[in-house]
């Protein structure tokens, strides 16, 4: 279990982590997200002992991280799947590792063929493609058979298998009673991992709620119906006191659920061609969540301005090119 | 003990220790054989035959900088703080090993360089003998200033946390640093108490200057600034975010 009580990181004047509190708890898949430099790399340093916090303080069962003796026994973690050494091979970065915790040397062989690199042990690790080093990560993170685990954004760069693999593989962690935190600034990655999600904006908690509520609460949900007498669907409905939109060949019935409306074309006496749920897109839902707090989009006012009407992650690019062609 | 170990691991498993150690070697021998085969060796002396060993020491320190340095180079230094938070320990286990490897390595290359150019200087118009303590002390000194050396290259390591810097003064202050400050007056007075200038006493073969140390305040001078450079890069390191 990891506890996180009031954590704060200053550098200078820019607060990057303000005040952040949040549980993960064991056996599930906890998906940290925000849109980047949020702080949430920021964040599991502070959980893992890298960076000092300014304030507050995060515990592992009950703990600091460098507290814990052996700590790879009960935490593992991959932050940046390029820390490692060039020149040195698989086996003896994970040899290394080993050592240092006094476990013992077959562990090393046995996660190697866990994440498939028995074959490429001996080889400068330096020589890896991107997925290949973040099995190594995993690895290292394996080794000491950990209840925690932690790991930030591991599915950057990988292909569709690679990606497949890391999903299945966190939640047959989670399954096994293990509590995986793992950070993404991709929400469609999350919804399909995540049974809980911890959501922060410029380094402050948005939300922390079960996936399902999270997904339930953050997306309109909508009824899409077509009938070859469309017209009097339609005046059916209204009488009924729904919110209608009309489309080209079709009606969308806002916030309604899917049954009443297929009773109320019943009732009617009406034909249905189709008649389907239709929810909103999560990844929209998550930018109008962060929304405010991407700090780095220049557009819009200053403090007590409106918002940016359309906010854009890469808004500072945008703002350059702009101020080029002016 | 299970750091050391793993540090162990870490410097056996990369090439450059390797490489530094064959020229620490190439260096020691190289100088012994310039000291003892010219006219038959009638120049050959101790200090001459080991003249390569004090360069086999620079080398030395490199090998030690890089050891901490190319760990932030390549991040690696992280994974090394996750597996051991306690900073204090891994400085420690780190320091700890190359002194061992710098005493072996030291002791060995200077050894080696003295019997070389014994076994290559024919007539030698001193007789190259190791049977007083002065003589011994003047060879196998070098395996504590190797040691010494290899604790302070692992501080200014730390503390610089980048290679091409922590090599350049690593080579610099023996070789330029601490004769320009000599040059220097009232100042200069102070120059053999300066690290390199003192450890090398350790390894002459005279008592002690009119105003410099003697070969073991000489030792103790040395290592109390490895000893100063320790504690400030133990102070960083603990401080700083890795």
């Amino acid at each position: 279990m990891i506890e996180v009580i009031g954590l704060t990181k200053q550098y200078g004047s820019a607060t990057v982590v303000n005040d952040l509190s949040f549980t993960v708890r064991t056996g599930t898949v906890t998906g940290f997200l925000g849109p980047n430099g949020a702080g949430k790399s920021t964040t599991m340093r502070m959980i893992l002992g890298l960076d000092t916090p300014t304030k507050g303080r995060a515990l592992i069962f009950g703990e600091p991280y460098d507290n814990l003796s052996k700590p790879l026994t009960k935490v593992g973690s991959l932050l940046d799947a390029n820390w490692i050494h060039p020149n040195r091979s698989a086996r003896s970065h994970l040899r290394f590792l080993a050592a240092t915790n006094n476990i013992n040397a077959k562990r090393v062989d046995k996660v190697l063929d866990t994440v498939g690199l028995t074959k490429v042990a001996g080889r400068a690790a330096g020589k890896f493609s991107l997925g290949m080093k973040q099995r190594l990560g995993l690895a290292a993170a394996l080794l000491g058979d950990p209840q925690i685990l932690i790991f930030d954004e591991p599915v950057n760069g990988l292909d569709p298998e690679g990606i497949f693999w890391i999903r299945t593989l966190m939640k047959d962690l989670a399954a096994e009673g293990r509590a995986v935190l793992v950070s993404s600034h991709l929400m469609s990655e999350m919804a399909l991992t995540a049974d809980h999600l911890i959501v922060i904006g410029a380094g402050k908690l948005i939300a922390d709620s079960s996936t399902a509520d999270f997904i339930a609460r953050s997306t309109r949900s909508s009824v899409r119906v077509r009938s070859p007498q469309l017209a009097q669907l339609r005046i059916a409905l209204q009488a009924a006191g729904l919110e209608i939109t009309d489309l080209d060949d079709a009606l969308e019935v806002n916030e309604a659920p899917i049954e009443q409306i297929g009773d109320i074309a019943f009732r009617a006496g009406l034909p249905l061609h189709e008649l389907a749920g239709q929810s909103g897109s999560l990844e929209q839902a998550f930018i109008q969540l962060t929304a405010d707090s991407v700090e780095y989009s220049d557009s819009g006012g200053g403090p007590g301005g409106p918002p940016p009407a359309s906010p854009s992650f890469d808004a500072p690019g945008n703002a350059q090119l702009e101020g080029d062609l002016r | 003990m299970t750091l050391v170990n793993a540090e162990r691991i870490k410097l056996e498993s990369t090439r450059s220790p390797y490489w530094c150690l064959v020229a620490i070697l190439v260096a020691g021998l190289g100088f012994a054989v310039i000291n003892g085969l010219p006219d038959s060796g009638q120049g050959a002396s101790i200090s001459g035959a080991l003249l390569g060993a004090t360069i086999g020491m620079s080398i030395f320190m490199v090998l030690a900088a890089l050891s901490i340095t190319t760990e932030y180079r390549f991040g690696t230094i992280r994974s090394t703080f996750l597996a051991a938070p306690k900073r204090f320990k891994v400085l420690l286990a780190k320091s700890l090993l190359l002194a061992v490897i710098g005493l072996l390595a030291g002791s060995l290359v200077a050894l080696a360089a003295f019997y070389l150019a014994k076994t290559l200087a024919a007539s030698p118009m001193l007789p190259m003998e190791l049977s007083t303590a002065d003589e011994w002390r003047q060879v196998l000194g070098y395996g504590p200033l190797f040691a010494i050396a290899g604790v302070m290259a692992v501080s200014v390591g730390t503390i610089l946390r980048q290679s091409a810097g922590a090599v350049a003064i690593l080579l610099l202050w023996p070789l330029l640093i601490e004769r320009l400050v000599s040059l220097i007056p009232t100042v200069g007075d102070y120059a053999p108490w300066l690290p390199f200038a003192a450890g090398q006493q350790f390894v002459s073969a005279g008592g002690a200057g009119a105003d410099g140390p003697t070969p073991i305040q000489g030792l103790l001078v040395f290592a109390a600034w490895a000893l100063a450079l320790w504690l400030i890069a133990l102070f960083l390191l603990k401080k700083r975010d890795a």
